[in-house]
C-alpha cells in the first residue's frame, strides 16, 4: 500500500523558555491539500509552534517530517526551500519600500526585480489580491499590506502555507474573501496551516484542527463536526462562564457624561488616520463599544479623549458638563476621566519601574508639597490594588516588567477604576489574555458600569464587544457609524460597517431640514439592514 | 536621529528569569559589577602599555592610584579635579536620564568661565569679597544660557540636541580664543593669550590655608545630595526619568516633554558653567585657552562609570581625577605621555560597556 | 575667474573629507546604526595613513588609513551588534578612545613632515584656464569620492543587496523574521563605513593638512554625522551638501585674504554655525524627516532566538 505520505508531521515537539514550557510534545499532522486548523487561545503555544515549523526557532525535542522524511529546519531559508511559506500575524513588512521590493527580499532568488514585478502581477491576478507594485508600504491600508504578505507567501509556491491569526485586521467581508482564496489554494494541493483562537472561522474553513492548551495537545478533532461548545472545552478546560451584561443607562434622559461633538483631527502620524466630524455619547451605567479593524482612528479618537493629542478643537471633547477638549491629561483625571491605554507595556505601565512607581504615572497620592514623594503611601496604594484585583505579583516593589500580561493589565485597570472615575476610557482590554484575566477584566468593567460609571470601550475583539456592551458604534476610516443597541445588532451588518459602508451622520436639524434628515438616514439604514 | 534608551547605562533592571549563579546576583550587585570589572581591564592593559613603552608597570600604576590619595596635598590636588568632574557629571546624569543627550557640557562650562571672567574683569582691583558670589552665580547663568540655545533649537525646531550642543562647544573654544587674544588680553601681559591675573578678593575661599582644595569640593557634595533628592524623592525627577525611558508612558501620564528637556538643560548647563566660574576663579586664577581640558568629555564618562547615581559619580569622580592626576605625575616622572590619560578615559568607557553587555546576558540566561 | 576656480576647488578639497566620512556614515544609518565615533576614526585613521606616509608611498598610506578606520569599527561592531550595546554610548567611547589614543600616539609625530606630493597627475592640468583648477588638478581621490558617491546611489536604490541593506535598517525584526542576515549586514556596513572615515581621516592628514597634530579634524566627523542627515541619506546629496559645506569652510579663509576685517577666531566660527543652521532648517519639518529616515536608526536588535 502507498499511501501519500502527510505533507507535515510532527512528533513529540518540546520548546523551554527558562521556567515556561511553551511546547510540550506536541505532535501535528498535515495531509497534502488539507486545511489543518491550529486552535488554542492566547498563551497556549500555537506561535511557538509555528516559529518552530518556519524554522525561526530552534525545538529542545521531537522530530518534524516533511513529505515522509525527517527534516531538519534550522532556518526560515531552508523552511521556504522546503516549500514552507508564512503569513505573519505581525506583518514583517517594510514601510520606507514598495510593495514589489517588499514582495522581491522574501523571495531567496537571484531574480531580477523586473521578474518579480511581473510575477507579483501575474499571481495577484489569478487570486485576485490586486495591488499596485510600486506603491510604499506605509501607504497601504491594514488589508492591503496582509495582501503583499500572502503574495509574498504564494510567490514562493508555497507546498505548505501557515497564516497567524490572520483575520484579526479583517472586517467578516473580507475574511470571507480570504476563506475563498485559501480554499482553492487547497484544492491545488497546497496543504494550509490556518492559526486562530476564534471558533466560528475554524469551524467553517478546517478539515481538521489541533487544538493547544497550555503548550500541549489536548485533541484533534474534524471542527465541522465538533459543537462550539465542545471546542471551547478542549481549548479552555471548561466553557468559559458567562459575563452578567450591564443593565443600561441609569437614567435614558440624564446628561451625557462623555459627549464629543463634531470632532475632526488630521492625522499626526505617519500612517495616522485624520477623524472625520465624530459624534459620541455615553451616559452614566452605560457601556458603549466602538468596534473597528485596527488602524480605523481608534487611537487616534482615543488621544484626543486621554488628552495625549492636545490639538482637538475647543467645543469637540465633554465630560460632566464641561469643555475640556484641550485640558491636559492631568485636569481630566482630576475631574474623573480616566483612560487605560491599548499598550500595555511602555505606556499604561513603565515596564522597569516597580508596581508602587507606576501608580505615580496617574495617581496624585503620593506626591506631597512642595513635589516630594511619598514612597511610603506609594507602596501602599499598589498593595491595596494588588489586592482588591488579584494581581500576582511579587509585592509593591515587584517590577512591572517581572508582570504576566494578565497581572499587569489587572493592576493598570484596578488603578484606574480605584481612582473611581465617572468616565473610564478603555482602549483593547483584553487583548493578548489569557481567558481566566479576560473574564475578570470584563466583570470589573461591567461591575464599573452598574455602579453608575460611563464606560467606553475600544475593542477589535467584536465578540467582547457583543459580551459586555450595551450599544455599538463601529469606526472605519475616522467615522462613526451610527450608533445601535447590542441587541439589535447583527454581525453581518456590523461587518458591513467596519468596512466603512455606513450612511453619514444627519447634519443636527435646521427647521424641517431634520425630520428629512432623519427620514433619510432611516431609508438607507434599511436598505442596510436588509441587504445585510 | 532616533532616541536613546539611557536606562541601558543605569542600573539595570531585574531580568524576569535569572537563571544559573549568575542569575543570583541582584541588580544592586550587578550594577555595581561591571564598573569594577572595567577598571580591572582598563589596568591590565595599562600594564601591558607601560610595559610595551620600556616603563616600570608596578611603578606607572602607583603613579595613578597610589600617589594620588597619599597624602592631605595630594588629596586635595585630587579634590580639584574631582570638583568640576562631579558637578558637571551629576548635570549629565540627570540630563542622560532624561533621554537628553547633552554632549557639549564642555562649551557650557566654558562659557561660565567666561561669565565669570567678565563679572571679574568688570567689577574692577578693588572689589570686595561679594564678587565671588557674583562670579559664581555668573557662571552658573553663562552655562545656562549656553544650553538654553540648545534646548530652544531642539523645541522649536526638533534640531538633534547631540549636534547642537558639539557645535557650540568649538564655538566656545573660538570664542574663548577670541576673547583672551583681543579685548581680554591683559595688556602688562607680554602679550600672551590670557587676561589679567584675578585679584585675590575674587579667589575661591580655600578649605585648608597652604592647599588648593576650596570651597567649590562643599559645593560638589552639596550637589550630590541636593541631585539625590532631585531624582529619586521629587515628581519632576520622577517625570524625568518616566520620559527617558519610556516617552509614551510620559504623555499618558501628561508629563510634559518640553519642561523635561529644559529642565535637564538648565540644570546641566549651569552645572557646567558653575564648574567653569570655580575652575577659573579657583585653581586657575585667570582665563587663558589652556582652560579647557576635557572635563565636560570626561565627565560623560564619569556619569556612565557612575551608573547615573549621584553617589556613584562621587566615587568615579575621584576616580577620574586621579587619571588625570596619574597621567601628570607619570609624564613629569616617568617620562610617560600625558596624553595617556585620555586613552584610559576612553578605555574605561569601552571596557565598561562591553562589561555591561555581558554582564546582563549573563543574568538573563 | 581663477580666482573663482580656486574657491571652487578649495571648495572641493574641503568637502572631499566631509563626503567620504559622510557617505561611510551614509552606509551606518542607512542599516539602522548611528556610529557617533565618526570623529574617533577619522583621527585614528588620519594618524595611521601619516605614520604610515613617511615611509610609503600614499596610495599604501592611504590604505593604512582606510584599515585603521575599519578596525576601530571593527571594535565598535562587536560591541554594538554582537553584544546589543547602546549605540550612542559606544559611539561617544570610540570617539573619546579615538581622541585620546591618537594625541598619546603621534605625540612623536607632531614635527615630522611629509614628502611633497606630486600633484597633479598629469602634469600642465594645472594650467588648463578655469576647468585646470576647478575640474582637472584634483588629487584622484577627489574623483574616486564622487565616483563612491554615484557607486552607493546605484547599490542602495538599484541592487538587490543594498535592498537589504535597507531593509535592515527600517525593520530589523522583519527583516530577521525574513531570515536576512540582519547583523551580519550590519557588521558589514560598520567596517565598510569605518574604512570611508579612516579614509577621509587619512585625506586630511596627508592632502587636506598635510601635517599632523592632535585634533586635527576639529570636529570634521560630527559635521559629517549631521551632513547625512542633512542630506537625507541620499549619496548624491551628501556629495552635494558636503561641496557646499567645504565651501563655507572655506570661505573663511577667502574672506581674510580679501581684507575683510573679521577677527579670525570669530571667522573660524562659521562651519560649526553654518552646521547648526543646516540642522535646523533640515529637522524643522519633523514628518519629513521622519518619512525619509531609516526607520530603525539608533535603536539596538537584539535577536531572540
Amino acid at each position: 500500500m502507498n499511501a501519500t505520505p502527510p505533507r507535515l508531521e510532527l512528533h513529540g515537539i518540546s520548546k523551554r523558555y527558562g521556567t515556561l514550557l511553551a511546547n510540550d510534545g506536541v505532535a501535528l499532522t498535515v495531509m497534502p491539500g488539507e486545511i489543518h486548523g491550529v486552535l488554542g487561545e492566547n498563551g497556549a503555544g500555537k506561535s511557538t509552534l509555528m516559529k518552530i515549523i518556519y524554522g525561526a526557532v530552534h525545538p529542545d525535542a521531537g522530530e518534524v517530517r516533511w513529505d515522509g522524511r525527517a527534516v531538519r529546519v534550522a532556518s526560515p531559508r531552508e523552511a521556504r526551500a522546503l516549500g514552507i511559506a508564512m503569513v505573519f500575524q505581525h506583518f514583517a513588512l517594510f514601510d520606507a519600500l514598495t510593495v514589489t521590493e517588499n514582495v522581491w527580499l522574501g523571495l531567496d532568488a537571484a531574480l531580477s526585480r523586473t521578474e518579480v514585478q511581473a510575477r507579483v502581477a501575474a499571481v495577484a491576478a489569478e487570486f485576485g489580491l490586486e495591488i499596485a507594485g510600486d506603491r510604499l508600504v506605509f501607504d497601504l491600508s491594514v488589508g492591503e499590506r496582509q495582501r503583499v504578505e500572502i503574495l509574498r507567501a504564494l510567490l514562493t509556491k508555497p507546498r505548505l502555507l501557515i497564516l497567524d491569526e490572520p483575520t484579526s485586521v479583517l472586517t467578516p467581508q473580507a475574511a470571507e474573501r480570504l476563506f475563498a482564496m485559501l480554499r482553492r489554494l487547497a484544492e491545488a494541493g497546497c496543504s494550509i496551516l490556518y492559526i486562530s483562537h476564534k471558533l466560528d472561522e475554524v469551524r467553517a474553513l478546517c478539515t481538521r484542527a489541533t487544538v493547544l492548551r497550555g503548550g500541549r495537545v489536548t485533541g484533534v478533532v474534524a471542527p465541522a463536526t465538533e459543537s462550539a461548545h465542545s471546542l471551547s472545552e478542549l481549548m479552555l478546560g471548561a466553557a468559559p462562564a458567562a459575563v452578567a451584561r450591564s443593565a443600561g443607562a441609569t437614567s435614558a434622559d440624564s446628561a451625557p457624561a462623555l459627549e464629543v461633538r463634531g470632532l475632526s483631527l488630521a492625522r499626526r502620524e505617519r500612517f495616522g488616520v485624520a477623524l472625520e466630524d465624530v459624534h459620541l455619547e455615553v451616559r452614566a451605567g452605560e457601556i458603549l463599544g466602538v468596534a473597528g479593524i485596527s488602524g480605523s482612528g481608534q487611537g487616534e479618537l482615543l488621544g484626543a479623549l486621554s488628552g495625549e493629542d492636545p490639538r482637538a478643537p475647543a467645543g469637540t471633547v465633554w465630560v460632566l458638563g464641561r469643555d475640556l477638549s484641550r485640558a491636559p491629561a492631568r485636569e481630566r483625571r482630576a475631574l474623573g476621566l480616566c483612560t487605560v491605554p491599548e499598550e500595555r507595556m511602555g505606556r499604561g505601565a513603565v515596564p522597569a519601574l516597580s508596581l508602587a512607581a507606576n501608580t505615580l504615572l496617574t495617581r496624585r497620592e503620593p506626591i506631597a508639597r512642595a513635589g516630594f514623594l511619598r514612597w511610603g503611601t506609594a507602596r501602599r496604594l499598589a498593595e491595596r490594588l494588588i489586592e482588591r484585583f488579584g494581581v500576582r505579583a511579587r509585592g509593591a516593589e515587584a517590577v512591572a516588567a517581572s508582570l504576566s500580561g494578565g497581572n499587569l493589565q489587572k493592576f493598570i485597570v484596578g488603578r484606574e477604576i480605584d481612582a473611581a472615575p465617572r468616565v473610564l476610557v478603555v482602549a483593547q482590554p483584553t487583548w493578548g489574555l489569557d481567558v481566566g484575566a479576560a473574564a475578570q477584566i470584563r466583570g470589573e468593567l461591567t461591575a464599573l458600569a452598574a455602579s453608575g460609571v460611563a464606560v467606553l470601550v475600544v475593542s477589535e475583539d467584536l465578540d467582547e464587544l457583543f459580551e459586555i456592551a450595551t450599544d455599538l458604534v463601529v469606526m472605519a476610516r475616522g467615522r462613526l457609524s451610527p450608533r445601535i443597541p447590542v441587541r439589535e445588532a447583527r454581525i453581518a451588518q456590523i461587518g458591513q460597517w467596519m468596512s466603512g459602508d455606513f450612511p453619514a451622520r444627519a447634519a443636527p436639524a435646521a427647521g424641517t431640514g431634520g425630520a428629512s434628515g432623519v427620514e433619510g438616514i432611516d431609508g438607507v439604514g434599511a436598505e442596510v439592514i436588509a441587504r445585510g | 536621529m532616533a532616541r536613546l534608551e539611557p536606562s541601558a547605562l543605569a542600573a539595570p533592571a531585574v531580568s524576569s528569569s535569572p537563571s544559573g549563579a549568575w542569575g543570583l546576583l541582584s541588580a544592586r550587585a550587578a550594577a555595581l559589577l561591571s564598573p569594577l570589572a572595567a577598571l580591572a581591564i582598563t589596568v591590565a592593559v595599562g600594564a601591558v602599555l607601560f610595559a610595551a613603552l620600556d616603563k616600570p608597570p608596578a611603578r606607572a600604576l602607583e603613579m595613578f592610584f597610589i600617589e594620588p590619595l597619599r597624602d592631605g596635598r595630594a588629596l586635595s590636588e585630587v579634590a580639584i579635579k574631582a570638583t568640576p568632574l562631579a558637578l558637571i557629571a551629576l548635570g549629565l546624569a540627570i540630563a542622560f536620564r532624561a533621554n537628553v543627550w547633552n554632549i557639549g557640557a564642555e562649551g557650557q562650562f566654558i562659557v561660565g568661565a567666561i561669565a565669570a571672567t567678565g563679572v571679574v574683569l568688570a567689577a574692577g582691583e578693588g572689589a570686595g569679597r561679594w564678587v565671588v558670589v557674583a562670579l559664581v552665580v555668573a557662571g552658573a547663568i553663562g552655562g545656562m544660557a549656553w544650553a538654553a540655545l540648545v534646548a530652544w533649537l531642539r523645541d522649536r525646531f526638533s534640531a538633534n540636541e547631540i549636534l547642537v550642543s558639539l557645535m557650540l562647544v568649538y564655538v566656545a573654544e573660538l570664542l574663548l580664543g577670541y576673547l583672551v587674544y583681543g579685548p581680554w588680553k591683559d595688556p602688562q601681559g607680554f602679550n600672551f593669550p590670557q587676561t589679567i591675573t584675578f585679584p585675590a578678593a575674587t579667589a575661591i575661599p580655600r578649605l585648608v590655608s597652604g592647599q588648593r582644595a576650596n570651597w567649590g569640593s562643599l559645593g560638589a557634595l552639596a550637589a550630590t545630595a541636593g541631585a539625590w533628592l532631585f531624582l529619586y524623592r521629587t515628581y519632576a525627577g520622577f517625570q524625568l526619568e518616566v520620559g527617558g525611558i519610556a516617552p509614551r508612558a510620559a504623555a499618558y501620564a501628561g508629563f510634559s516633554p518640553r519642561r523635561a528637556l529644559w529642565t535637564a538643560l538648565m540644570i546641566s548647563g549651569g552645572l557646567a558653567g558653575l564648574a567653569g566660574a570655580l575652575e577659573v576663579a579657583g585653581p586657575l586664577g585667570q582665563l587663558t585657552p589652556h582652560l579647557p581640558v576635557g572635563y565636560g568629555f570626561a565627565a560623560i564618562i564619569v556619569a556612565f562609570v557612575g551608573r547615573l547615581h549621584p553617589v556613584g559619580i562621587l566615587f568615579s569622580s575621584v576616580l577620574m581625577s586621579m587619571f588625570y592626576i596619574g597621567g601628570e605625575l607619570s609624564q613629569s616622572r616617568l617620562g610617560l605621555p600625558k596624553a595617556l590619560t585620555g586613552v584610559f578615559q576612553g578605555l574605561l568607557l569601552f571596557a565598561l560597556l562591553a562589561c555591561d553587555a555581558l554582564v546582563e546576558r549573563r543574568r538573563k540566561r | 575667474m581663477e580666482a573663482f576656480a580656486l574657491m571652487l576647488s578649495s571648495s572641493v578639497n574641503a568637502g572631499t573629507v566631509l563626503a567620504l566620512a559622510a557617505l561611510g556614515l551614509l552606509v551606518n544609518e542607512r542599516a539602522g546604526v548611528v556610529n557617533l565615533g565618526a570623529e574617533g576614526m577619522m583621527l585614528t585613521g588620519g594618524l595611521a595613513a601619516y605614520a604610515t606616509a613617511l615611509h610609503h608611498p600614499s596610495g599604501v598610506a592611504f590604505a593604512a588609513g582606510a584599515g585603521a578606520g575599519a578596525l576601530l569599527a571593527a571594535l565598535f561592531a562587536l560591541l554594538v551588534v554582537g553584544l546589543g550595546t547602546n549605540q550612542y554610548a559606544t559611539g561617544l567611547a570610540l570617539t573619546l578612545f579615538g581622541a585620546g589614543f591618537t594625541a598619546f600616539a603621534g605625540e612623536s609625530l607632531v614635527d615630522k613632515q611629509l614628502p611633497d606630493l606630486p600633484r597633479p597627475l598629469l602634469p600642465g592640468l594645472l594650467d588648463v584656464p578655469f576647468f585646470g583648477h576647478a575640474l582637472l588638478g584634483y588629487h584622484p581621490l577627489v574623483y574616486v569620492t564622487a565616483a563612491l558617491a554615484a557607486g552607493l546611489g546605484w547599490f542602495l536604490f538599484r541592487s538587490r543587496a543594498g535592498l537589504v541593506v535597507r531593509a535592515a535598517g527600517e525593520s530589523p525584526a522583519s527583516a530577521h523574521a525574513l531570515g536576512l542576515p540582519v547583523q551580519r549586514v550590519r557588521f558589514a556596513a560598520i567596517v565598510f563605513g569605518g574604512a570611508l572615515c579612516g579614509l577621509a581621516g587619512a585625506y586630511v592628514s596627508i592632502v587636506y593638512a598635510h601635517l599632523w597634530v592632535e585634533g586635527l579634524t576639529a570636529g570634521k566627523g560630527w559635521i559629517a554625522l549631521a551632513l547625512t542627515t542633512f542630506a537625507t541619506w541620499r549619496p548624491a546629496r551628501v556629495l552635494l551638501g558636503a561641496y557646499l559645506f567645504g565651501g563655507v569652510t572655506m570661505l573663511q579663509f577667502h574672506l581674510q585674504g580679501r581684507g575683510v576685517d573679521i577677527e579670525s577666531h570669530l571667522l573660524g566660527m562659521s562651519p560649526y554655525v553654518a552646521t547648526i543652521l543646516v540642522l535646523v532648517l533640515i529637522s524643522r519639518n519633523r514628518a519629513w524627516v521622519r518619512v525619509n529616515m531609516p526607520a530603525s536608526l539608533g535603536k539596538a536588535f537584539r535577536p531572540d532566538n
